[in-house]
């Protein structure tokens, strides 16, 4: 009986095992999938998804276990081996080449070449990029540079990749997480085709939406190990959570009612070349303010431009009645403001320190005297942020590198609050991070505005963004289309404003 | 309708910034005319292709480097590599100075081609910083240039004639080292972009984890820009020891900075994964230029230095001020 099943499975993991330094990544983790499935594999961040997924593809090697391809033994020894046996990956954070073009891109690795010679053909390969790009919908240009590319963009790119290997198994590793509505809906459709053609895809994500709408099976790791593997009909979002967590979440957007007071930040007419103009609002003390639109609508352009990052060129900002010109962070920062970043392993840490370093690493002065740092006081404040946070981390000396994405953003999260900033603005705060510890930044948002701070909340997730906003500004292709009060905003105003042409 | 006009004229604009050595090509013509205008001679055609003559090796070697840069490395090796291959050849010469002068080239190239892969071994086996390792290996073939020579030069009177030839001889009005640059530039020209190895370097230097998990052999890579930088400067050293009729050891010294200069004027990125032909040739001649011309201006040789390194900053600001205002009128179409 076993053994007959076993046939009927494209790829089998047996007892795999890995380990870091100090950390067990996955535990005899089993997992398996059939031929033309779509299996969503889930869990917390640090539950051990992208190792799992890493020893598929013959990037890391198991320490321990064995895997069967149809049937067979196999040993992924280095990605090419996964390579030819049709296995391809869209991983986490597009693995792109920045500085190339979208055509190679795509076929880095596989290229179309005259058999006899082994010259590149690159009329083929542009056409056959453009070819794939339509199939997704995507109008881009294949001679576009990759790194002028939006995240978005580049993940269209990255599926393309993937279809032109004509993969037997795909791995996608949150393919949604910067993706539109109307993307995501595009890519559940092209995770169908391939389905219908035979192809097997595990699909990483963290929205239940996308589980609910396109697995077929899904997995449950938690802290390394598997928990179980149902079909997605037999098992409800509750018990999901409840697998993933290994407890209830009460609720997930507790935005609490407080008062709303003074103007603390008003911006009148900020524009920037290119990017953004006419950006006009207000934000009182108490309030989360929400940033809503599509991605690339301008919203983490105008935050940054707020923030001194890449600094507006008309208009004006004005901190508690006051016109302030913010043309650098430090500027910023001296009038409370303080940003976190949507790109956190890229703005928000410095990866080779400790996440002590990080959290104080922007308000050193303030443990330093006479310009030596006074190490205790800064440890304090981090441990008591560790905990606060729920860091999961075997201290607050531990390097931020070895650290999954969810938990690097927690550690920007406190580096943001060890400052005496009272307006925050947070650029997709929980994106990429799983249910609880999503919760957890959402209980912090709310007490935060219950003590007076300000907050502005971008974010691409509707209910996110519909059960945390006081008030909601909806951007589109750098402008604001509509500005909604939280009792009138519903899923279809935002979206209409979001997408409405002609104004 | 109207909206697709505008997205073309963004593109178009895009595509304006690849022609980054407009910005060179401005600055070659109008410092051509105004040296010109104070010296004639410089616009003979005799002076020109002295010029070339000059600009073929390092642009030769500029191509070594920019495929060395491209991967985010750097070799500082590269110019005593040039005065060892030149010494072992000319050497060489001496006992048997019946070889054929064709011969000698490919003898540099294999000479540094091995003197390039040891580098190479270092930088991607032994996981020293580039810059680290071609320094130490800067050194070590200095030294072996002096150990292999015992301190004495090869002169002109004992290299053999059609050794010698090699370097005056013309075809069509061009001298023959600068025929031998124009077919290395077509090589590599389809190297760099028609073959598979040639795109791979441009992606190990664009990103080395995803080339890494795509299946290519970054070391390999890594390797072969090192090896293929010594084979270009063993030619180089020949052509070197041809051109100035005499093998020194302390030939081409402090010259590396004059390679890496080009390649920058070029618009390689030293941070790796960019760099084109056409911009290195471009930077190639800027520096041949800038050599040939500060002297015929009679600008005092103590003068020399100082303004040859304020012009090429001069050449680089000027690049990036119009890249800059390239990319400023891109984001004014943009329509908000």
């Amino acid at each position: 009986m076993n053994g007959l099943k076993m046939d009927t499975y494209v790829l089998e993991l047996k007892n795999i095992s890995k380990y870091f330094p100090g950390v067990k990544a996955l535990e005899e983790v089993g997992f398996n999938l059939k031929k033309g499935e779509i299996h969503a594999l889930v869990g917390e961040n640090g539950a051990g998804k992208s190792t799992l997924i890493k020893i598929i593809t013959g990037v890391l090697q198991p320490d321990e276990g064995e895997i069967f391809f149809h049937g067979e033994k196999i040993v992924f020894s280095d990605p090419t081996v996964a390579q030819k046996n049709l296995i391809a990956a869209i991983y986490q954070n597009p693995t792109c080449f920045p500085h190339l073009s979208v055509t190679e891109n795509i076929f880095m690795g596989h290229p179309i070449v005259e058999p006899r010679t082994r010259r590149l053909l690159w009329n083929e390969m542009n056409a056959e990029a453009m070819r794939l790009l339509k199939t997704l919908g995507s109008e881009l240009n294949p001679g576009s540079k990759m790194g002028d590319l939006s995240v978005a963009q580049q993940q269209m790119v990255e599926i393309a990749k993937a279809l032109s290997l004509d993969a037997r198994i795909l791995i996608m590793d949150e393919p949604t997480a910067a993706l539109t509505s109307r993307e995501t809906e595009e890519l559940y459709e092209i995770t169908r085709t391939l389905r219908k053609k035979g192809t097997s895809v595990v699909f990483i994500s963290h929205r239940f939406e996308d589980i609910y709408q396109i697995a077929d099976r899904v997995t449950v790791l938690r802290d390394g190990k598997s928990v179980g593997t149902w079909n997605v009909s037999e098992i409800s979002e509750g018990e999901l959570i409840k697998a993933m967590v290994g407890r209830e979440i009460s609720q997930l957007f507790p935005k609490s009612e407080v008062p709303i007071g003074d103007e603390v930040l008003r911006v009148e007419g900020l524009s920037r070349v290119g990017y953004f103009a006419d950006i006009s609002f207000s934000l009182h003390e108490g309030e989360i303010l929400g940033f809503s639109g599509l991605v690339g609508s301008g919203r983490s352009e105008v935050a940054q431009a707020i923030f001194g990052i890449h600094p507006y060129d008309g208009g004006k900002i004005f901190v508690r009645g006051k016109e302030v010109p913010i043309d650098s962070p430090w500027k910023a920062m001296e009038m409370g403001i303080g940003y976190l970043p949507e790109d956190r392993q890229l703005q928000g840490l410095v990866l080779p320190l400790t996440i002590t370093d990080n959290i104080t690493l922007s308000t050193l002065d303030r443990y330093a005297r006479k310009g030596w740092l006074k190490s205790r006081a800064g440890h304090d404040i981090s441990q008591k942020l560790f905990s606060l946070l729920k860091i999961k981390a075997s201290s607050i000396f531990d390097k931020t590198y070895s650290l999954s994405g969810g938990n690097q953003q927690k550690v920007v999260v406190g580096k943001l609050l060890a400052g005496e900033l009272r307006i925050l603005i947070m650029d997709e705060p929980t994106k990429g991070v799983d249910v609880g510890a999503k919760s957890a930044i959402h209980k912090i948002m709310s007490d935060l505005a219950a003590n007076g701070f300000a907050l502005i909340m971008i974010s691409s997730e509707m209910p996110e963004i519909l059960g945390m906003s006081d008030s909601i500004v909806v951007m589109r292709e750098g402008r604001i289309t509509r500005t909604f009060s939280r009792e009138e905003a519903n899923q279809e105003k935002l979206l209409t404003a979001a997408v409405e042409v002609g104004r | 309708m109207n909206d697709s006009n505008h997205v073309s004229s963004v593109d178009f604009l895009k595509n304006l910034r690849g022609f980054r050595e407009l910005g060179l090509v401005v600055f070659i013509v109008s410092i051509s005319l105004l040296i010109g205008a104070r010296n004639p001679r410089f616009l003979t055609w005799g002076n020109l292709h002295d010029m070339l003559l000059d600009t073929s090796i390092l642009s030769i070697l500029a191509i070594g480097m920019m495929l060395v840069l491209v991967t985010g490395g750097i070799d500082l090796s590269a110019e005593s590599g040039i005065a060892l291959t030149g010494m072992i050849v000319g050497l060489t010469l001496i006992r048997y100075p019946q070889i054929p002068a064709v011969l000698t080239l490919f003898m540099g190239m294999a000479l540094g081609a091995g003197f390039g892969a040891i580098t190479g071994a270092i930088v991607a086996g032994g996981r020293v910083i580039p810059i680290i390792a071609t320094l130490g290996m800067m050194y070590v073939y200095r030294g072996l240039t002096f150990i292999v020579s015992g301190g004495r030069w090869v002169n002109a009177y004992e290299m053999p004639d059609d050794f010698k030839a090699m370097a005056t001889g013309r075809l069509l009005g061009f001298s023959n080292l600068i025929l031998i640059a124009i077919v290395v530039y077509i090589v590599f020209t389809y190297f760099i972009n028609h073959t598979e190895t040639g795109r791979q370097i441009f992606a190990v230097g664009s990103n080395r984890e995803a080339a890494r998990i795509i299946g290519i052999r970054t070391n390999r890579i890594i390797w072969l820009v090192y090896t293929l930088s010594g084979a270009l400067y063993g030619l180089a050293g020949v052509m070197w020891i041809a051109r100035y009729a005499s093998a020194q050891s302390d030939s081409a010294s402090g010259y590396v900075f004059t390679i890496v200069a080009a390649c920058v004027l070029g618009g390689v990125a030293i941070t790796g994964g960019v760099g084109s032909i056409s911009g290195i040739l471009l930077g190639s001649i800027t520096i041949g230029i800038i050599n040939n011309a500060l002297p015929m201006i009679r600008v005092s040789p103590f003068w020399r230095t100082a303004l040859t390194g304020a012009i090429i900053l001069i050449a680089v600001i000027v690049n990036i001020a119009i890249t800059r205002n390239i990319e400023r009128k891109a984001l004014l179409q943009r329509k908000i």
